[in-house]
């Protein structure tokens, strides 16, 4: 038996050492802002690298932490995206980054609305509902025209310079680091998130909501609470794309998108963070090199992607991952019980 | 006598079958109360109405004299009901000490905190590695759950139930399904039970019903048969007929 | 609005017979298979071919798209969705989506991309009055034809052996392989069964729902509405359930135009809710 007091250390190193950073995250990070300056003509694509892995950080934060799947993410998408641009075109709110705010709380405030309809019910009813709820913003947006632009889009946006200081000009300078710096802060905000009791709590959720409950966690309200920060994450990623393109379009409630989003989860795996980030730099890519080869038929092979990291199975995929993996995983015991017993003066090990 | 538990006139049909069959039942505070009854008697279904799982037809639930009918599962956790499976329900991703530790950090009111860092708490660590200590899971405490011996994750089921710090807790036949040699750890932990938690344990093991209870309650055919001391209930024939599925004599 | 009514039938019969397929491999295997609309999606492709291409008469080219489609059913059965049975249901969704992906390509590379129709006999086009009502003569068909179709597939279901396993199988496939039923041969028929059907349905459905590439993104939701409000244990649940998806949706479009299929839905959105199993679907035993 472990004394107490050597146990008790050993523990808590054990749980804190997770949520340090790996030297690998850290290079992550510090190779996408050194982009900003070491690839400047490659800013078009990397800035939709940043805002696609945004939204695909949203979608694992209720499917890889809370198990919800949900085919209508784009709904809470597409809300973001119309609102900062209407925001821009009739000059409601000038500064972006103020309208990307709002943009956030009104998909969060939709993500709450609808939180309840993905509570109950099966997988499937799940993704019908999820579904449901986006194709009915697309039909609303279509109907609407008149403030929408329906299916031409809205035009005439035009995007003034963030904080007043940096304009967005054509070749994604400003874009790239701005939503770069975007998706870094929710990252940090995202990864406190999940190493915390409450992250915790989720993934109880999602293994078995019964005994959730039997402890005392209310399921409902934990669920409710990750849907609603998730479809502000998702919000705000529309945002970013209407921002950087001063363009919104009927496309981005669609189900391509939703699907889309799917894949790049899934590509980089779900449940540690940076699964929709390296999903979105291999999609991204994957895609920019298929569509030149195949403009027009492009969904083809990206179907055949599906098809067969389905039949590979999703966990021989992602075992390439593994060393963005090892982030979440655990140290060893043993090893910390010899260094805390040898450092305390006591040579016993358990 | 103070009432930690009773219920009154508890009554649950599913769609033709009377599952519970007006059970009315008072548990002392601190007692060792045992529900007996033979297969399909309907003691899991009197559990899952006590603890929220299911809604009773009609009747009425009192803790510690509070009316708890229309409250939640999870409420009725934090008003200090709780309950173990019959059959594991756990977090099989997670370790004995992530389990234990959430149940403990729930308890203490920090589950919706979502800025700290798990493990940043030494006082609520100490509680769980205690609690670990006590139900002997510390030599497999940063192991998954899906990969523990059964009678480990039977004991763990205890565990994660005694870290809530239940007033009343509902034991759904602890040593089911763990090996003959094994069933004495499982007695052992449901014997250093703190005096002060009210038990009601439902268990098939004679041997651990007879030498853990106070009090026996028989429950067949959804309604309480009989009810009285571990002798009482051991000398009573009709007890012995319904187990044994004799004719019950004329009563 | 009686017109409205007999077009709803018609709309709702056909979405019946398309998405019945989906209800049994719902039910049967807990498989969500997304890409049901494909195989309808290839017996009007396949009818198109038929009738405007080669001149096959369109009353013999029904047959054959129900053929062709329950082959193509059968095929991808067998050496395809075997391995993603037991998969999770994340799963099952990923891989049916990249299998309509690939169809709406492949549809678009081969078939092009505009909208095509099926040329169909001069005797069942136009309309005629009855009882003061316009009778279409190709919805009339439809009616007809589905009606048997529902008829014939309650009657194999109730009266046949191979109904009898059907039905054990998705009761509880475990008691029935235990009771020496092949429930994967069970399911390789019914799964063919259920895309020829689909199939058929596709070809019969070309000229009222417009066939074009995007045709099983485009009706995926609607056979997911019957599906889901329908619920999988009965024949009966579908059926009514498409019927009231199909007049819902003819007179929502007419009385309410600007709101289209935001009408459909919306209720599909709250029976959910209130039903999260359906409407018309027993208690799940499982």
């Amino acid at each position: 038996m472990l004394p107490p007091p050597i146990a008790i250390r050993v523990a808590t190193e054990w749980l804190s050492a997770r949520a340090r950073w790996q030297p690998l995250e850290v290079v992550f990070w510090l190779a996408a802002f050194a982009a900003i300056w070491l690839f400047p003509n490659r800013h078009l694509i990397l800035t939709e690298i940043a805002w696609l892995g945004l939204f695909a950080l949203s979608l694992d934060l209720i499917l890889g932490y809370a198990g919800i799947i949900s085919l209508g993410h784009a709904a809470f998408f597409g809300l973001g995206a119309y609102t900062a641009a209407l925001l821009a075109k009739y000059e409601i709110v000038n500064e972006p980054v103020l309208a990307l705010l709002v943009a956030g709380v009104a998909a969060m405030a939709l993500g709450f609305v609808t939180s309840f309809l993905v509570l109950r019910g099966s997988d499937l009813t799940r993704l019908m509902v999820t579904l449901g709820v986006a194709l009915v913003l697309r039909e609303l947006a279509n109907r609407y025209g008149w403030l929408t632009g329906g299916a031409d889009g809205l035009q005439g946006v035009s995007i003034k310079p963030v904080l007043g200081l940096f304009h967005f000009d054509m070749f994604g300078h400003t874009s790239y680091a701005y939503c770069l710096i975007v998706l870094f802060i929710l990252f940090l905000i995202a990864r406190r998130l999940v190493n915390s009791p409450f992250g915790l709590s989720l993934m109880s959720v999602k293994g078995n909501p019964l005994r959730s409950s039997a402890i005392g966690i209310s399921v409902d309200a934990r669920l409710v609470a990750i849907y609603t920060l998730a479809a502000g994450y998702a919000g705000i990623a529309g945002a970013l794309l209407a921002q950087t393109t001063s363009f919104a379009s009927l496309e981005v409630f669609s189900f391509d998108r939703s699907a889309d989003l799917l894949l790049v989860l899934i590509i980089g795996g779900t449940g540690y963070l940076y699964g929709g980030l390296i999903g979105a730099i291999i999609f991204k890519f994957m895609q920019d090199y298929l569509s030149q080869l195949t403009p027009q038929y492009w969904p083809f092979w990206i179907g055949l992607v599906l098809v067969v990291i389905v039949l590979l199975g999703r966990d021989r995929i992602s075992s390439w991952t593994a060393p963005f993996r090892r982030v979440a995983a655990h140290l060893d015991w043993r090893a910390l019980v010899r260094r805390f017993s040898a450092s305390s003066g006591e040579g016993r090990s358990s | 006598m103070t009432v930690a538990l009773e219920t009154i006139n508890l009554v649950k049909r599913f769609s033709g079958i009377v599952a519970s069959n007006n059970v009315s039942l008072q548990i002392e505070k601190g007692a060792r109360h045992a529900l007996i009854g033979p297969n399909g008697a309907g003691k899991t279904t009197l559990i899952n109405l006590l603890t929220g799982v299911q809604k009773p037809t009609s009747g009425r639930i009192l803790l510690d004299g509070e009316d708890i009918g229309d409250k939640t599962t999870h409420e009725r956790v934090r008003l200090g009901i709780v309950r173990t499976f019959q059959i594991n329900q756990l977090f099989n991703d997670l370790t004995p000490l992530e389990t234990v530790g959430l149940a403990v950090s729930e308890r203490r009111g920090q589950g919706l905190d979502w800025w700290r860092i798990v493990g940043s708490r030494p006082d609520l660590i100490a509680e769980v590695v205690e609690i670990l200590e006590r139900f002997r899971l510390t030599d497999v405490i940063d192991k998954r759950t899906g990969v523990l011996p059964y009678g480990k994750q039977r004991l763990l089921e205890i565990a994660v139930a005694i870290a809530c710090r239940p007033r009343v807790l509902l034991l759904d036949e602890p040593a089911a399904g763990v090996p003959e040699d094994e069933r004495h750890e499982i007695l052992a932990a449901v014997e250093t039970l703190p005096k002060d938690v009210t038990v009601l344990l439902i268990e098939h093991d004679m041997d651990i019903v007879f030498s853990f209870a106070d009090r026996i309650s028989v429950l067949v055919n959804g309604a309480l048969f009989v009810e009285g001391s571990p002798e009482e209930v051991a000398r009573d024939a009709r007890v012995k007929a319904v187990y044994l599925g004799e004719e019950l004599p004329d009563a | 609005m009686l017109t409205i009514l007999f077009d709803g039938i018609a709309y709702g019969m056909l979405l019946f017979v398309l998405a019945s397929g989906l209800s049994v491999t719902l039910g049967l295997m807990n498989f969500i298979n997304l890409a049901h609309g494909s195989f309808a999606m290839a017996g009007a492709y396949i009818t198109v071919f038929l009738v405007n291409r080669l001149g096959v008469p369109f009353f013999v080219s029904l047959p054959m798209a129900f053929l062709a489609s329950a082959a193509i059913g059968f095929l991808f059965e067998r050496t395809l969705y075997t391995h993603v049975y037991r998969k999770p249901h994340l799963d099952q969704v990923l891989f049916t989506i990249g299998l309509v992906f690939m169809s709406v390509a492949a549809a678009d590379y081969i078939m092009g991309s505009s909208q095509v129709f099926v040329q169909i006999p001069k005797y069942l086009q136009g309309q005629f009055e009855a009882f003061g009502i316009g009778i279409g003569r190709y919805r009339l068909l439809i009616i007809v034809l589905c009606g048997l179709l529902t008829i014939a597939l309650q009657f194999i279901l109730a009266k046949t052996r191979f109904g009898s396993r059907l039905r054990a199988a998705v009761d509880d496939s475990r008691v029935a392989r235990g009771l020496g039923i092949n429930v994967n041969w069970v399911f390789s028929l019914t799964f063919a069964f259920g895309c020829g059907l689909a199939g058929l349905g596709g070809a019969l459905g070309a000229e009222i729902l417009g066939l074009d590439p995007t045709f099983p993104l485009k009706y995926m939701i609607y056979f997911l509405i019957v599906v889901t409000v329908g619920g999988t244990s009965s024949i009966t649940g579908p059926f009514l359930a498409s019927l009231l998806l199909g007049i819902g949706d003819v007179a929502g479009k007419y009385y309410v135009p600007t709101l289209g299929s935001f009408v459909i839905y919306t209720i599909m959105i709250v029976v959910l809710i209130w039903r999260p199993q359906g409407l018309f679907a027993r208690a799940a035993s499982r």
